[in-house]
């Protein structure tokens, strides 16, 4: 079985009632039209289009990580793909994980472990916190996992080493790693 | 009521306030607006009608542009219109200029030197059209663009040449004469810079990423020839600046002059490579130290010389010895620093100018003399700790480096036995500890900003100091909760608006202890008003979670007022008789692979004395970023300019290599709590500098006690440790068995 499938079905929620997705791309369960320039980045459609400007742009090409999105259940730099590409995906922001009045486990996480600076790149690493904790529970290897027919474990290492696309120049990693240790953790002990 | 408070007796009886809050671990209080992405930097301001521009950047070094063909670019859908004004600035301005700088961008004086703005409806249409903008060029032959092509300029300002240090080195028991390298840095801040320009015909508004808004405003001003009071700049978040963003860039001035132009809202957004092409560069350096010492350790004679380059007539000049005057004892003195004029893009402050590349030279030397003299590394720097300042015999306005030495040794479980190289391997990998001592100078700069207790007990701070991601919003609310006796989330801290009163700016460290001591007076002066009011001295007035002395209500206190005082703090003349500087000590334990030379930082911990601690938990987060950039600096970090023409050949994060997630460990910090009165009136130093400067040289010295490679270049790559490793290092892992079954 695909192992990103599990991970699909849970982004999906909360998309369900949109029913037709011609001619759009969902961000955060609202159905959007696609850009009239083909050019437009989703990232650019994100942030200028629809003034989701919780999505950052760090470099534009793909080696930041702070334009990271989730699409499909899957992280992407969203500064490498364009919009017009994502008819019928669904595509989940910052906005979409948690907003002020109701912040998820891992944007608590990172306040209370201080996982942040200048806050610039952190969006993009709460999105991918989000995604790869999942990855982690399918029992994807990394380059840190052991062996890599083996199903992988949650460490600090594997943590390191899966967020190393998400660079913070202010030095932030060490209390990252912290707060989504404790995420994990939190979520481990609330479906046992 | 207002009235301006300026005086500074420099008693800070800050310990004596009631409210508890003031060095508590806070959260962050824009972290919320953080974490959910609602905080808004620079390009982010929903502005309508905003036009789009992308400048376009010189191919060649030095020369002169003849002809801009804009022909091609105008006829693109949606093109609006080719800046090419003699305000444009070709280069980012340095830290408290206050002036523009080099302007008239048709003379190139560097690779990748802004040169016009094209202006679009879109984004993509901008974009494309400024690689059709066809520009002619006269290029001079020969640009000198190598530091050792050219005869450069002694830095007189910081020779010193006392006693005889030639001789001292003749007498010296042990001694180390050693030349060490390191490369360029970039800040690489991850928000480009970034301008929203707004001209109504009367008024500019800019929403920006900048440090420094009370320098940058009458830079912008200069550059536009526009009086001050027609401009307003706004940096309620800025995306990291590292020295990066303390003066105005091209993209602000760029936007305005559009915005003037075209009657309607412009921004600019630089690309990553116009980031690391046109705004700063840390200089690279060549150092050379010179230790004399008695066969104790003692220190009799200390040398210290840096060539580094900048642009002909950029002014900056990377103060590598900064610390170096006062860093350790010995009377036999020669420093001596030089700069050579080349033309790469312009050199000017990254995090730490100076010490961050001139202290992990030194501790470097200081590492390879514990080895010659057989003195413990720690017990070297304990024993040449200065009595007071070894050129000019002023006395230390505080010293913590004893303290940090001794607590982070104990910390990090330092072994102080006898130590030699390739003592410890697991399979291919060499092990190793290192350690080093670090200081970074202190300043303070002139401050304002307003403080308000409004009739309903809340109270309101007002500056145009920025938060870079330093903890300004957090410290301003804690140290007018202490002062005022509220909780913090009673405080709104209203900052990055220069419609507020002129703060210090985030940079050189200052930016704490100098905006803290203007809030701190400005609520002094609020006191002596309540004191009044409750009929008590000033210095007997208890005020705690809102109530005075336990009884009455500020409300009830004010009576339906509110109280408005400015703080104004200047620096007082006594700092001058004084060196103050923050310290701090460095260790390391690192894995070396014998095959590939990759090092890997398995731990590493920092000690520092800084004075006042304003928030343990946004200090501890300052630290573990400086020790993040020791090991950037040590391992990895390196800007690399093409032979031929100059260009910066690595301008991006793909080929500039910031430490990832998985290139650092846990890391400790051990704050060493201390007053020092002189510093400032709250009593506290800088943070944000201090964690980077020396850290390097733990990672270094630990990588020669790992595997006996002593590299004398920053960063220390696989490939130059693999060439440093000792010849028997084969023989020696063969014999230990660590190679079985490789063979």
């Amino acid at each position: 079985m695909f192992k990103g499938t599990i991970i699909a079905k849970e982004a999906a929620k909360g998309f369900e009632e949109i029913q037709d997705m011609a001619g759009t791309i969902g961000i955060n369960g609202t159905a959007h039209s696609l850009p009239a320039d083909p050019r437009t980045s989703l990232l650019d459609f994100l942030r200028h289009d629809l003034g989701l400007t919780g999505t950052k742009k760090g470099c534009d090409h793909g080696q930041c990580g702070a334009c990271t999105v989730i699409v499909n259940g899957m992280r992407i730099n969203s500064c490498l793909t364009l919009a017009a590409m994502h008819e019928g995906d669904r595509v989940t922001t910052i906005e979409g994980i948690g907003g002020p009045d109701a912040p998820s486990d891992l944007q608590h996480a990172f306040m209370a472990h201080d996982a942040l600076q200048c806050g610039y790149c952190t969006p993009g690493q709460i999105c991918s916190a989000q995604a790869m904790l999942a990855e982690i529970a399918e029992g994807w290897p990394s380059d840190a996992t052991a062996d890599l027919t083996s199903e992988a474990t949650f460490s600090d290492e594997e943590i390191r080493e899966r967020m190393s696309g998400n660079l913070c120049r202010c030095g932030a990693y060490a209390n990252i790693v912290a707060a989504i240790r404790d995420v994990a953790r939190g979520r481990a002990d609330a479906t046992v | 009521m207002s009235t301006t408070r300026t005086e500074n007796d420099g008693k800070a009886r800050l310990d004596d306030m009631k409210q508890g809050v003031l060095g508590e671990p806070l959260p962050r209080i824009d972290g919320l607006a953080k974490v959910t992405g609602t905080a808004r930097y620079a390009a982010e301001y929903p502005i309508d009608n905003c036009a789009e521009g992308v400048l376009v950047t010189s191919t060649i070094t030095h020369g002169t542009v003849t002809r801009l063909d804009t022909q091609a670019a105008l006829t693109m859908p949606g093109v609006i219109a080719v800046i090419d004004d003699s305000r444009l600035i070709t280069r980012a301005v340095q830290g408290t200029a206050g002036e523009a700088p080099q302007q008239a961008p048709v003379t190139v004086c560097y690779w990748g030197q802004p040169i016009a703005l094209v202006v679009a409806e879109s984004f993509e249409q901008a974009r494309d059209a400024a690689k059709r903008i066809h520009v002619e060029y006269d290029a001079s032959p020969n640009p000198s663009l190598s530091p050792d092509d050219v005869t450069p300029e002694e830095q007189e300002d910081d020779t010193v040449s006392q006693g005889d240090l030639e001789q001292a080195m003749k007498d010296a028991a042990h001694s180390v004469d050693v030349r060490i390298a390191t490369k360029g840095h970039a800040s690489a801040a991850m928000e480009p810079h970034a301008a929203i320009a707004d001209w109504d015909g009367e008024e500019l508004t800019v929403h920006a990423s900048l440090q420094m808004l009370n320098y940058n405003i009458s830079e912008l001003a200069d550059a536009l020839d526009i009086p001050e009071d027609k401009i307003r700049l706004i940096a309620r978040f800025v995306g990291g600046g590292f020295g990066s963003k303390l003066g105005i860039s091209p993209d602000v001035v760029a936007a305005s002059l559009a915005s003037i132009k075209l009657k309607r809202p412009v921004r600019v957004v630089l690309s990553r490579q116009q980031v690391f092409q046109c705004i700063m560069r840390r200089s690279e350096t060549t150092q050379r130290l010179r230790l004399a010492a008695t066969s104790e350790g003692k220190l009799i004679g200390f040398g210290h010389e840096a060539l580094v380059s900048n642009l002909p007539g950029e002014e900056f000049c990377e103060p590598v010895l900064q610390s170096s005057h006062f860093m350790y004892r010995g009377e036999n003195r020669e420093l001596m620093l030089n700069l050579a004029r080349i033309h790469r893009m312009t050199a000017g402050s990254v995090r730490a100018p100076g010490e961050a590349v001139g202290m992990p030279a030194l501790e470097a030397a200081m590492d390879m003399l514990a080895e010659k003299s057989g003195v413990d590394p720690v017990q070297l720097r304990l024993m040449n700790i200065p009595d007071k300042d070894p050129e000019n015999d002023l006395p230390f306005s505080s010293h913590k480096l004893a303290e940090c030495l001794r607590q982070g040794a104990d910390a990090f479980g330092w072994d102080a036995g006898p130590r030699k190289a390739r003592q410890r391997r697991e399979g291919e990998w060499w092990i190793g500890t290192g350690m080093a001592s670090g200081a970074r100078i202190h300043n303070t700069m002139e401050s304002r900003t307003r403080v308000t207790l409004s009739a309903d007990g809340t109270a309101r701070v007002e500056t145009d100091m920025t938060d870079i991601g330093t903890g300004t919003y957090t410290i301003l609310a804690q140290m007018v909760a202490e002062m005022l006796g509220m909780d913090p989330a009673a405080v709104r801290v209203d900052i990055g608006d220069t419609r507020h009163p002129r703060g210090p700016g985030s940079g050189g460290s200052w930016g704490a202890s100098s905006i803290g001591s203007a809030a701190f007076l400005a609520c002094r002066a609020i006191r002596e008003d309540l004191a009044a009011r409750a009929g008590v001295a000033e210095e007997a007035l208890d005020l705690r979670d809102g109530k005075v002395g336990g009884g009455r209500t500020l409300v009830d206190v004010l009576g339906g007022e509110s109280l408005s005082h400015e703080g104004h703090y200047k620096p007082a003349k006594a700092q001058e008789e004084y060196t103050a500087a923050g310290f701090g000590a460095f260790f390391a334990q690192v894995r070396v692979n014998h095959f590939t030379g990759e090092t890997r930082v398995d731990r590493m911990l920092g000690a520092f004395g800084f004075g006042r601690v304003l928030n343990r938990r946004t200090a501890r987060s300052q630290f573990l970023g400086g020790l993040t950039w020791s090991i950037g600096t040590a391992l990895t970090e390196a800007l690399e300019f093409d032979p031929r023409d100059g260009h910066l050949v690595n301008c991006d994060l793909a080929e500039y290599h910031v430490p990832v997630h998985r290139d650092v460990p846990d890391l400790d910090v051990v704050l060493v709590e201390e007053r020092d009165a002189i510093a400032s009136p709250i009593e506290a130093k800088g943070i944000g500098e201090l964690g980077m400067c020396g850290g390097a040289a733990a990672i270094g010295n630990a990588i020669y006690n790992a595997c006996g490679a002593r590299v004398l270049q920053f960063p220390i790559t696989p490939d130059s440790v693999l060439a440093s490793l000792p010849r028997d290092s084969c023989k020696l892992l063969r014999e230990a068995g660590a190679m079985r079954g490789l063979a």
